[in-house]
């Protein structure tokens, strides 16, 4: 292997008093002294979250605060490392304005400890009942404070907008019948 | 139903390929035995052909002939036989084949038709599929996947039918969801003989219904569901419980009579969520009773037995028992237990220089599936050569023996003595060592209990009333607190003073071919899944109290069947 021989160029006189270097570095640190700042006093301040964020998994309802959620249970088939758990159930005829939907979860639970927050359970609900959204920090002490259930899902989820109204319409239709 | 095949073979050509296949054969059958899919909805291989659905359209062609002379018109172009294709599609379930028939599955008119039907199919079908029992089974997804044209282009409003129906005790039927393929109203008429099913109203308001005033509550009422092949016919003890993609699949004996039937076991994680039947032309065709799919309630009822001692404390006190007693041990094996178990049973017997019993259960047959004895494996008995004789509806030697002293310990296994006919005072007179899955009187009066599993939870064999020796297969693992039947008896035997028997089915095969020449030439792990004929004819003289039911008829005129 060849052998390049670097030539150290000896320092001029200026450098040698390190005044320049001192006073370029006094110069950046004054600068971010004065300019607006770039860190956040986290947790009082929160980052602003940009659109497409993958946080914690969550269910939403309807504007008109129903579940959206019929428990299909493709969530808990795609998930990668399986951290959803739906246990299906039947909705009781008597809820006159749920009946029509048939189906709920009667219990919801995702492992946050799983969670990869991969988003292939908002990709595959075809309810668009479960979203990613911006909550980004989970923490407890247990590992049972680390699953969320059903009542805190929908808690951290709210209500979204609804382009489709599906089971309205169905509803509709069924008031409507046939045109006999 | 279809013609039963003759032996007489027709060669057709499907799809380019030449295959003989029996005359009377139709072309989605022919076209299966090439590995060609035909999709069909109401064609089902044990129901009369009704052609209705549209789905299986083909084309297809004869070889042309001279109409004068009879002589055969050959293409220039190939310098074969010219073909006739008949310019319309024509339904494959309906059409047999002919000789010389030429059938296309894969041109521009099929395909064009598949994605016709498809569409009017689903035109008025609702948008379930998220809330649909039946999403993952259903050939409406699959056949909407895989001929349809892949999007919609109906804009109108879809019809509205009754969602929640309830048909009977076990069957709810959404009318949306139907397609009018008729199996559910074929399969009620011409298989469970209980034509309670029909269409009303017509064109797109033809609505599936019951006869007015009645319900379909027969015991094969469940049949409709399985052959039903969108989800308007949904169980009503599996609906909403999981869906079909999370269960296991595991062939398992229905154990509910001696005709056998082959069922499906469908479990996610150690629970049970509903049984199938399995096709088997010679034992239950495609069909299962009602009454079979409970059975996996055992599995976690509320009365299963848990050990609170280790099996090795459990096994000295019934050594103890044993040695305390000697020559005054009878043992009550089961026609219940696997074949392996009855293996066992007799070498405890053996073991023990002890007399063995078996006690009969004796219903009334249903001419279908569930036939007079209740018992899933007399046989296995006689063959294993537990049993010499058939076995009696109750204990009356037992028990008269027990009055006379002669016998001070009894070793039942999964039977209830008591309601076997011995009273609560000649159960307190002996000491009983019971292996069972369930509590009862008898496991209450016993002195040494050994939890066992159901038949869901070890594989074996059974052998039914055609003498086919059948697999069943572990579908869940063992209950906590319960062991293996076949360890329990093992450690039993050795316990006795028998021969040291292996406990694992592989092993222990070997050891049974070995020493009963009827299964000489088995092994577990070759047993066909569809059974294995034994030969009847040393058994042809034993008074069996099975009637006629499918694919059976007794050798003899069966005795009269007492209801029980």
């Amino acid at each position: 292997m060849a052998v390049i021989t670097v030539e150290r160029k000896p320092l001029t006189f200026l450098e040698r008093t390190y005044l320049p270097q001192i006073a370029g570095g006094l110069k950046t640190t004054f600068k971010h002294l004065i300019a607006p700042k770039k860190t956040l006093e986290y947790p009082e301040q929160r980052p602003a979250i940009p659109v497409g964020y993958r946080g914690v998994p969550t269910l939403v309802k309807d504007p008109n605060g129903r579940e959206k959620c019929v428990s299909c249970q493709l969530c808990e088939f795609v998930c990668p490392p399986k951290a959803i758990r739906i246990t299906p159930g039947e909705i009781p005829a008597d809820q006159a304005d749920r009946a029509h939907v048939e189906k709920g979860p009667q219990a919801f639970d995702i492992d946050m400890l799983r969670c990869i927050y991969c988003g292939l359970c908002q990709e595959v609900c075809p309810e668009e009942a479960i979203f990613l959204q911006n909550q980004f920090s989970m923490s407890g002490y247990t590992r049972a404070e680390m699953v969320n259930h059903k009542d805190r899902l929908y808690e951290l989820g709210g209500t979204l907008p609804d382009a489709h109204h599906k089971w309205d319409k169905k509803k509709t239709a069924e008031e409507h019948g046939n045109a006999h | 139903m279809i013609a039963p095949a003759k032996p007489d073979l027709v060669t057709v050509n499907i799809d380019g390929q030449e295959i003989a296949v029996p005359k009377g054969t139709n072309v989605i059958e022919a076209a299966r035995l090439v590995n060609v899919d035909v999709p069909h909805y109401c064609y089902h291989p044990k129901l009369s052909v009704v052609g209705n659905c549209r789905m299986c359209l083909i084309e297809m062609g004869m070889p042309a002939v001279d109409p004068a002379t009879k002589a055969p018109i050959m293409d220039p172009a190939t310098g074969k036989q010219k073909i006739n294709w008949i310019p319309r599609p024509q339904i494959g379930c309906g059409t047999n084949v002919s000789p010389g028939l030429h059938v296309k599955t894969i041109s521009p008119m099929v395909k064009d038709a598949r994605e016709g039907v498809m569409e009017f199919l689903l035109i008025n079908h609702p948008l379930d599929c998220p809330i649909c029992d039946q999403a993952g089974e259903c050939k409406l997804q699959e056949q909407a996947t895989g001929y349809g044209r892949g999007y919609s282009r109906f804009v109108e409003q879809k019809n509205v039918k009754p969602k929640r129906t309830q048909l009977g005790p076990r069957v709810t039927l959404d009318d949306e969801r139907c397609i009018l393929c008729s199996r559910c109203i074929r399969f009620s008429k011409e298989i469970a003989k209980d034509d309670v099913l029909g269409f009303v109203d017509r064109g797109s308001y033809s609505t599936l219904t019951c006869y007015p005033g009645k319900k379909l509550e027969n015991n094969y009422s469940l049949n409709t569901v399985d052959i039903c092949p969108v989800g308007a016919l949904t169980s009503t003890d599996f609906r909403f419980k999981m869906r079909v993609w999370f269960l296991k699949q595991t062939n398992v004996i229905d154990t509910e009579s001696s005709v056998g039937a082959n069922t499906v076991v469908w479990s996610r994680e150690g629970t049970i969520y509903r049984i199938t039947p399995r096709r088997n032309d010679e034992v239950n065709d495609t069909w299962l009773a009602d009454s079979a799919r409970v059975l996996y309630k055992a599995v976690k009822a509320a009365d299963r037995l848990a050990a609170t001692e280790t099996i090795e404390a459990l096994v000295a006190r019934a050594a103890a028992l044993f040695k305390s007693t000697p020559g005054a041990i009878a043992i009550v094996g089961s026609a219940r237990s696997t074949v392996e178990e009855q293996f066992f049973t007799r070498h405890l017997a053996t073991a023990l220089k002890a007399s063995a019993h078996l006690v009969s259960r004796v219903g009334q047959g249903d001419k279908l599936l569930i036939s007079a004895d209740r018992n899933p494996n007399v046989r296995g008995a006689l063959v294993t050569g537990l049993i010499k004789t058939l076995p009696a509806q109750q204990l009356t030697d037992l028990a008269a023996q027990i009055d006379a002293g002669k016998i001070k310990a009894v070793v039942a296994i999964n039977e209830d003595l008591a309601a076997a006919g011995l009273t609560a005072a000649q159960l307190a007179k002996v000491s009983i060592v019971y292996l069972g899955a369930h509590a009862n009187a008898t496991s209450a009066a016993a002195k040494v209990v050994f939890p066992t599993l159901t038949v869901f939870e070890k594989s074996g064999t059974f052998v039914n009333q055609q003498f086919r020796i059948q697999k069943t297969l572990k579908a869940v693992p063992a209950a906590a607190g319960a062991t293996d039947d076949l360890v329990v008896l093992a450690q039993l035997v050795a316990a006795a003073g028998g021969a040291a028997l292996p406990a694992e089915l592989g092993s222990l095969w070997k050891v049974i071919a070995a020493e009963v020449p009827a299964l000489a030439t088995m092994t577990f792990a070759n047993l066909p899944e569809t059974g294995l004929v034994l030969d009847a004819t040393p058994y042809a003289a034993l008074p069996f109290v099975e009637g006629e039911t499918l694919h059976y008829k007794p050798a003899q005129p069966a005795v009269a069947a007492a209801t029980a």
